[in-house]
């Protein structure tokens, strides 16, 4: 028996916190390819301290919802899920975004846990970068005439979470497919609320780079990139600044490709899951604006 | 019970079956088939084919632990057993009361039992004060997932961040639940209760105390070390006594060290302080590294009583239950209106500056 357990984030506060991971937990079930699929949480339940005491599966891989190495993916969630001899050098990252998997015993059950890199850094992220511009513009065309922007907390706290912005816009750029791609951060430079002057091309496709949406993406970002005055009213997609047009696409953790990055993480560290990923494609073709 | 069941009876004798009084072996002369009303000796196969048909519950019961249940090394078992009170009961008053149904409470759930066919069990799965109502009259669930759902918002609406809060909302129901959907959909609901109270009955409950969990913080989370025993007291005060969380609280300062507070009554134990008390605690540490600072009002003993209700009705969760035109009451809305319009002022209180030294 093998069992997945997603790890996120969660929020004492706000409800939609942990709703991108119940989505793609719940995608990934529907699949089949384990015997066990659970969420758990560092502010929500069950917590990362009880999740694999809930599971039966001797082989427990463990993928973490999670933007970037750092903080959490290297101290919080080894040492509350208590696995057994963590090393950060076990991940073999040098560059703070290439963590793959990392294979354990934990001290309070008798199961392999097989600890993943967090699904922010995997390459297959850019893919989800990409489908999100897909799904907010209706078009599963888009790049030419268009620039992707994509948006990162910035260094407070973690300095890799800028690595994995950096990792992915030199990827997408690599690929191509839009005019331009740029990365921006909300604290640091460059700065989300000059985004315009990055751009020459009409079309501005705004991608942040979190996993759930929330105070950042809904409240702070709309404001930011000028398109309202104050988050309460809405902002529309496509809005107008300064002569762009700007899609604004909100959370990306939210996009369903999602799930696909977690099947990725948990089959490289050995999970068996025959055609789980095709079927999570075809459940999460791209969908048209204002989905 | 069912000609598959009695198969699967035939094919376990050979390894001797054992379970609530029900007995089948398999000797040199035959099979023995032994309840606690009866003794069959040398038995053919036939023959104990019609001495277990004589026998359905017995069967039908040994068949639902060992083949549905899947035996008792999972906590499902445990717990499967104790909502029909399995350890308490022979298998004829058991099949009895599951005729009619039995129920049992889990927090501020409720799970009533029944027997269905070929003595397989459902389970009835809703709020402890929809307890009487009429399945029509609720909202009507089968996907253990949704619970999830069920769980997030209380009856007000809130968002519920501690699931075993005692704030669970009513008005649903999932009326025929099998056994592993029950324990799942349990275990969305409350989240690791049954497993935790599974190790806790084989005493194997693994106690994390306060000080220990507080080690480990590291961040921003780091300081709750600094929590000094008064505060830990007040904390769980606050946070962990029934009236605010379910649990029944198992960690105390540490090994040695046991708190005074009630540790609550439920079934189900708090292994380890939880993510929300920790960040309570963080709070509770920086609130007490302040100094004390002597400040002078004039209140009417009435207003001071008024101040004390208002505390009072925040700290229980009253506030919304206090009728709108009951001025007796010292945490109505009008009267602690009139008190801020009264002995409020531009520095708050009776207009006494929080900071003087800002004010010379
Ligand atoms: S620490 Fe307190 S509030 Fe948290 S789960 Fe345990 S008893 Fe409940």
């Amino acid at each position: 028996m093998q069992a997945l357990v997603i790890v996120a984030h969660g929020s004492h506060l706000n409800p939609d916190s942990s709703t991108p991971t119940y989505d793609h937990a719940d995608a990934i079930r529907a699949t089949g390819a384990f015997d066990e699929v659970r969420e758990a949480f560092w502010k929500e339940e069950p917590s990362f301290r009880e999740v694999l005491r809930t599971v039966e599966s001797e082989e427990v891989y463990v993928v973490p919802l999670f933007i970037s190495e750092g903080y959490f993916t290297e101290q919080v969630i080894p040492r509350e899920m208590r696995l057994e001899g963590w090393e950060v050098s076990d991940w073999d990252s040098e560059d703070g975004v290439s963590a793959t998997f990392a294979t354990y015993r934990a001290n309070d059950v008798e199961k392999t846990i097989h600890y993943c890199g967090p699904a922010g850094t995997h390459e297959v992220m850019s893919d989800v970068i990409v489908r999100r511009a897909e799904s907010v513009t209706g078009d599963p065309d888009v790049g030419e005439g268009f620039g992707l922007a994509i948006i990162g907390h910035g260094t407070e706290r973690n300095e890799n979470s800028a690595k994995a912005i950096h990792y992915h816009t030199d990827r997408i750029r690599g690929m191509d497919r839009f005019d331009e791609v740029e990365a921006v951060f909300m604290d640091e430079e460059p700065e989300v609320d000059e985004v315009t002057e990055f751009f020459s091309a009409p079309e501005i496709v705004v991608v942040p780079l979190f996993v759930a949406d929330g105070f950042h993406t809904q409240e702070d970002i709309p404001e930011d990139l000028g398109l309202t005055d104050d988050f309460r009213e809405g902002y529309p997609v496509p809005g107008e600044v300064d002569g762009h047009r700007i899609w604004y696409a909100g959370a990306v953790g939210t996009e369903s490709l999602m799930a696909d990055v977690i099947l990725e993480r948990a089959a490289e560290a050995g999970a068996e899951i025959g055609d789980a990923r095709e079927r999570i494609g075809e459940r999460s073709a791209p969908s048209v604006a204002g989905e | 019970m069912n000609d598959a069941q009695v198969g699967a009876l035939v094919e376990a004798a050979e390894e001797g079956v054992e379970v609530d009084g029900l007995r089948v072996t398999r000797v040199d002369e035959g099979y023995r088939f032994e309840t606690p009303e009866t003794i069959h000796r040398g038995l053919s196969e036939s023959a104990l084919r019609s001495v277990a048909e004589e026998s359905p519950w017995f069967v039908s019961n040994w068949h639902y632990w060992t083949h549905v249940v899947e035996g008792p090394e999972r906590a499902r078992y445990d717990f499967l057993r104790w909502v029909e009170g399995a350890d308490d009961h022979d298998v004829p008053k058991r099949y009895e009361a599951l005729s009619s149904g039995v129920t049992r409470e889990w927090g501020q759930l409720s799970i009533t039992a029944t027997l269905a066919d070929d003595g397989l069990r459902r389970y009835d799965l809703r709020h402890g004060a929809d307890r009487d109502v009429s399945e029509e009259d609720l909202e009507t669930y089968v996907d253990p997932l949704d619970a999830r759902g069920i769980a997030t918002y209380d009856d007000d609406g809130r968002y519920r961040p501690l699931s075993t809060a005692p704030t669970l909302r009513t008005g649903w129901v999932y009326p025929d639940l099998d056994g592993r959907a029950l324990v799942e959909t349990v275990e969305f609901l409350y989240p690791a209760t049954v497993e935790n109270w599974h190790r806790e009955r084989r005493g194997e409950l693994d106690v994390t105390h306060f000080r220990e969990t507080a080690e480990r913080q590291t961040g921003i989370y780091s300081i709750v070390e600094g929590l000094t025993v008064e505060e830990l007291e007040a904390a769980a005060e606050a946070c962990c006594v029934d009236s605010q969380c379910l649990k029944r609280r198992m960690w105390d300062e540490d090994e040695e060290t046991p708190l005074r507070v009630p540790r609550g009554e439920e079934a189900f134990p708090c292994r380890e302080p939880c993510s929300l008390f920790v960040t309570a605690a963080r709070k509770f540490v920086t609130l007490g590294r302040e100094e004390t600072r002597s400040y002078e009002f004039e209140l009417t003993p009435t207003e001071k009583e008024q101040v004390e209700a208002i505390v009072d009705a925040v700290a229980d969760g009253r506030v919304g239950e206090i009728r709108e035109a009951d001025l007796n009451d010292g945490a109505n809305r009008y009267r602690a209106r009139y008190l801020r319009a009264l002995r409020g002022g531009e520095h708050g209180l009776s207009d006494t500056p929080t900071y003087p030294e800002d004010h010379d």
